[in-house]
């Protein structure tokens, strides 16, 4: 900065007669940008070409300290603003540039009636530095926000026919990028980079390893997409070491468990006299926290099972009395299963537990019973129910007038011997499978007779005993007439 | 008692487990037996050669107690009679079935019953004359099914008792005696 007022007014003097000399002043303002022998910029390390436009004026603010670049070609690239003087300029000013990182604001363009007839223009702001220079964060005290406590305004005039609003986005997009602050690292930066998205642009996906400038477009993108699948495929396998580590230490864990488990059996199997109550109650003891932890003892169905199992199986016995005597003596195992549940609350017990638990009742004093019946139905019922009392009772409600008729259905047979109708038909079925009832299946559904097959003779079809089952169902058959048989039927 | 046309019922054709195909062994055992029975008596007396599955047949229907027999009891029941050889399936679908009330054999003893009862020992007669003949009228033989009769006819044929061969007309057959 001219600080001198004879040095300002020299300047302004020496401007107007020797624009040369003073163009080659002036243009101190930004930093000076390498060139080829050819007119190409030399980029930096991983730089890369974004977009450019002609015909463009970068004007400082502070123009009158410092001149305008005019008509130039403007580079845009992931580190830097380069303006290359245009080779027909009569002054050749050399190529000038704007570290990226020198910049502090890009302002958006404004839309206005006045836009309209000037020439598009970008504007942003600069940090300087004491000098009144841009700010080269390259050779400045090492900190982006620096010594550049000033900011200038720049405009970069576009009197070319380029895409101004295209490289405003683009110029965003490498601004935010911060390229120039991405280090030398493994691929991991590159990949985080094109993981951002767009933000990246196509800067960023371009990088490759060894820093060499690759080429945009369509090659551009596919080395973007190849980069992307070999820093997927680079994670999925850390991930997978990581996985690989838990699964050896799993297997370990496995293997411990199971020398567990040999031990419990070479332990029981081996039961002299010699076995104290300790030795007996630690391996209780682990059995149940083997069971704790899930693993299923295998001791438990050859000895007299784990504690838990015992515990449970003599709680169940003691709840289920009173269910069974409402039920009538015989009830279902799903419907015992969720009522005990219910009542316990919480630490509910798995299905398994519940068979478990039942299994063990053989073993134990215990008046309750499981039993399962030939379609697969699983009861509980007390050890003093008799089947032969259940058959009794169905024989004599089936010998009554109206069943003979009629029939009985599972329902009637529930409702008269006080049962739930799932188990009645349990019971009909077992009555049918031992030869005392037939089943009668037709639309108005599925009912069961009294037997009377045992007592026809086949070569005596039309001959009736006196007294027997066959002729008290025909006197009962008779009396109100076969034909009025529609109306009694339920 | 109940009837079926002019054929007495009898009493436990109205027992409506007898209309559904009993799943328990010994119990099925009987039902299928007092059906066989009960069939065979019926296509007896009503001269019932044949029985179509699929077609209405008045014994497998009581409409009295509103049961009728399942397509499988049906089939059941026959394929009983076919096991005793009582009866023979006229396709592979099992949709007929011939009933033999009488076997062939015991229509084969009809026949050369028949034959000497009339005189027919050197006698030419053809297969229609003894099925709708006057000679047959009131006999077992008429009205008899014509495959039922040939193959008695044939079965008498191989013992030597007769001769089969081809008429004058087109499609019948006439038979030389040799009683």
């Amino acid at each position: 900065m001219l600080q001198n007022l004879e040095q300002k007014k020299s300047f302004l003097i020496s401007r107007k007669k020797y624009p040369k000399l003073i163009a080659a002043g002036m243009s101190n303002f930004f930093s000076k940008a390498e060139v080829t022998s050819s007119g190409r910029p030399v980029l930096l390390h991983n730089e890369v070409e974004c977009h450019l436009l002609s015909a463009v004026d970068l004007e400082p603010e502070d123009h009158r300290h410092f001149s305008l670049l005019k008509s130039g070609l403007l580079i845009l690239t992931t580190h830097r603003l380069i303006w290359l003087p245009s080779y027909s300029a009569s002054t050749p000013t050399s190529a000038s540039a704007i570290p990226l990182a020198a910049i502090s604001h890009i302002f958006s363009s404004k839309k206005s009636l006045k836009s309209v007839f000037h020439s598009p223009r970008i504007r942003f702001q600069v940090l300087v530095s004491s000098d009144g220079r841009v700010f080269d964060p390259s050779s400045g005290s090492g900190s982006s926000s620096g010594s550049g406590s000033r900011s200038v305004v720049v405009t970069a005039v576009i009197r070319g026919k380029g895409d101004c609003d295209g490289f405003l986005v683009k110029f965003w997009d490498s601004w935010r990028a911060r390229a120039w602050e991405t280090t030398k690292t493994s691929s991991s930066g590159s990949g985080s980079a094109s993981g951002s998205g767009a933000a990246t642009g196509i800067g960023g996906g371009l990088y490759s390893s060894d820093g060499s400038v690759r080429m945009v477009g369509v090659a551009g993108i596919l080395r973007k997409e190849q980069e992307m699948w070999e820093s997927t495929d680079k994670s999925l396998q850390d991930a997978f070491q990581d996985l690989n580590a838990l699964m050896s230490k799993a297997k370990e864990m496995v293997m411990l468990a199971e020398k567990m488990r040999q031990k419990l059996l070479s332990g029981t199997s081996s039961q002299t006299s010699g076995t104290n109550d300790e030795d007996m109650g630690s391996k209780e003891e682990m059995q149940d926290w083997l069971l704790s932890v899930g693993i299923i003892s295998p001791v438990t169905k050859e000895s007299a099972g784990a504690l838990y199992h015992q515990q449970l199986s003599r709680q169940l016995a003691d709840f289920v009395r009173i269910p069974l005597e409402r039920a009538g003596g015989m009830i279902n195992l799903i419907d015992a299963y969720c009522l005990f549940n219910r009542a316990r609350g919480t630490e509910l017990i798995s299905p398994d537990d519940m068979l478990q638990a039942c299994s063990l009742w053989e073993k134990f004093d215990v008046p309750v019973m499981l039993r399962k019946f030939d379609s697969g139905v699983m009861v509980i019922q007390n050890k003093s129910h008799s089947d032969e009392e259940v058959f009794a009772r169905i024989k004599s409600l089936v010998t009554k007038p109206e069943a003979l008729r009629t029939g009985i259905s599972p329902t009637d047979a529930a409702m008269t011997l006080g049962i739930a109708p799932a188990m009645a038909k349990e019971h009909l079925l077992t009555a049918e499978s031992k030869g005392l009832l037939c089943r009668d299946i037709s639309p108005d559904g599925f009912r069961f007779y009294i037997n009377l097959f045992p007592e026809i003779d086949p070569c005596n079809m039309y001959f009736v005993k006196d007294y027997g089952i066959c002729s008290t169902w025909i006197k009962a058959v008779s009396t109100t007439g076969i034909g009025e048989r529609s109306s009694t039927f339920r | 008692m109940q009837k079926l046309g002019d054929f007495k019922l009898p009493h436990f054709f109205n027992y409506p487990p007898y209309f559904t195909l009993q799943p328990v062994r010994e119990t099925r055992e009987k039902q299928i037996q007092l059906w066989k029975e009960l069939i065979l008596d019926y296509c007896r007396t009503q001269k019932i050669f044949v029985i179509r599955l699929e077609e209405e047949f008045p014994l497998f229907s009581n409409s009295v107690i509103e049961r009728t027999l399942s397509h499988e009891a049906r089939e059941a029941f026959l394929s009983a009679l076919v096991a005793e050889g009582r009866a023979e399936w006229l396709d592979k679908g099992r949709r007929n079935c011939l009933i033999l009330w009488h076997r062939i054999q015991e229509w084969a003893d009809i026949i050369v019953n028949f034959v000497k009862d009339n005189g027919f020992e050197d006698s030419v007669m053809t297969v229609e004359e003894i099925r709708l003949g006057i000679e047959s009228r009131g006999t077992e033989l008429q009205g008899i099914d014509r495959t039922i009769l040939v193959r008695a006819l044939k079965l008498l044929e191989h013992k030597g008792k007769l001769a089969i061969f081809k008429g004058t007309s087109t499609d019948d057959e006439g038979v030389k005696f040799s009683v």
